[in-house]
């Protein structure tokens, strides 16, 4: 029972990262983009749990929390770009 | 025993995708950037959140035992959303030239949106 929920949570999030892909891609401004970018590390980052949970592994949290850290890093980046036109300053 | 934890698991899981659903459809689904906002932000660490303690319970009583790294995770989501939303609202700001004068009355009284802030729609 909990590996069928596991993976139908797994297809729920996958279709939900297609979905912020497709904002991703048709977005009509920047701050759109960097928004479904943002969407999208998150769910990347509960896509490799639910991963590591099907496999019984837990190799994947390292790799969630580097996602995690990074896309929180370049989000602010993004951001500071749109704002200033400029990154280091 | 067994199958309360199972039927937590389930819940909980079920819980975190569909909010994780949630965000990204908000994302396609409202108009302009600022109603957008707000849908991915609060949805997808709700939904996050409820997938890492699901994570958490299930390899603390299906794996190696009780390991709650995962709630790193959940505490560095939670306190970076809210800085990185503040940082897409300020570069759509900066998007739309100068801050709008009395800016202390943004939030309308009458619940409406201000047209300058809504004529961007997608």
């Amino acid at each position: 029972m909990i590996q069928i929920a596991i993976l139908l949570a797994l297809s729920v999030v996958g279709v939900a990262m297609l979905l912020s892909l497709w904002r991703l891609l048709r977005g009509p401004t920047a701050p759109d983009r960097i928004l479904a970018l943002d969407t999208l590390y998150v769910n990347a980052v509960a896509q490799l749990i639910l991963f590591g949970m099907v496999l019984d592994s837990e190799i994947y949290f390292e790799v969630a929390l580097i996602i995690a850290m990074l896309g929180f890093f370049g989000t602010v980046v993004l951001s500071k770009y749109v704002i200033r036109r400029d990154i280091v300053e | 025993m067994n199958y309360s934890l199972d039927l937590l698991l389930v819940i909980l899981l079920g819980f975190g995708s569909f909010f994780a659903f949630l965000g990204a459809f908000a994302l396609i689904k409202l108009s302009s950037f600022l109603r957008r906002l707000h849908g991915p932000t609060k949805a997808s660490t709700m939904g996050v959140g409820c997938i890492l303690v699901a994570s958490v319970i299930f390899h603390t009583f299906y794996g190696t035992g009780l390991h709650p790294r995962e709630l790193l995770i959940m505490v560095f989501l939670f306190l970076t959303a809210p800085v990185s939303a503040h940082m897409m609202s300020r570069a759509t700001l900066s998007l739309m030239g100068e801050l709008p004068p009395r800016a202390s009355r943004l939030p309308d009284p009458d619940g409406k949106v201000r047209e300058d802030v809504d004529n961007r729609n997608a």
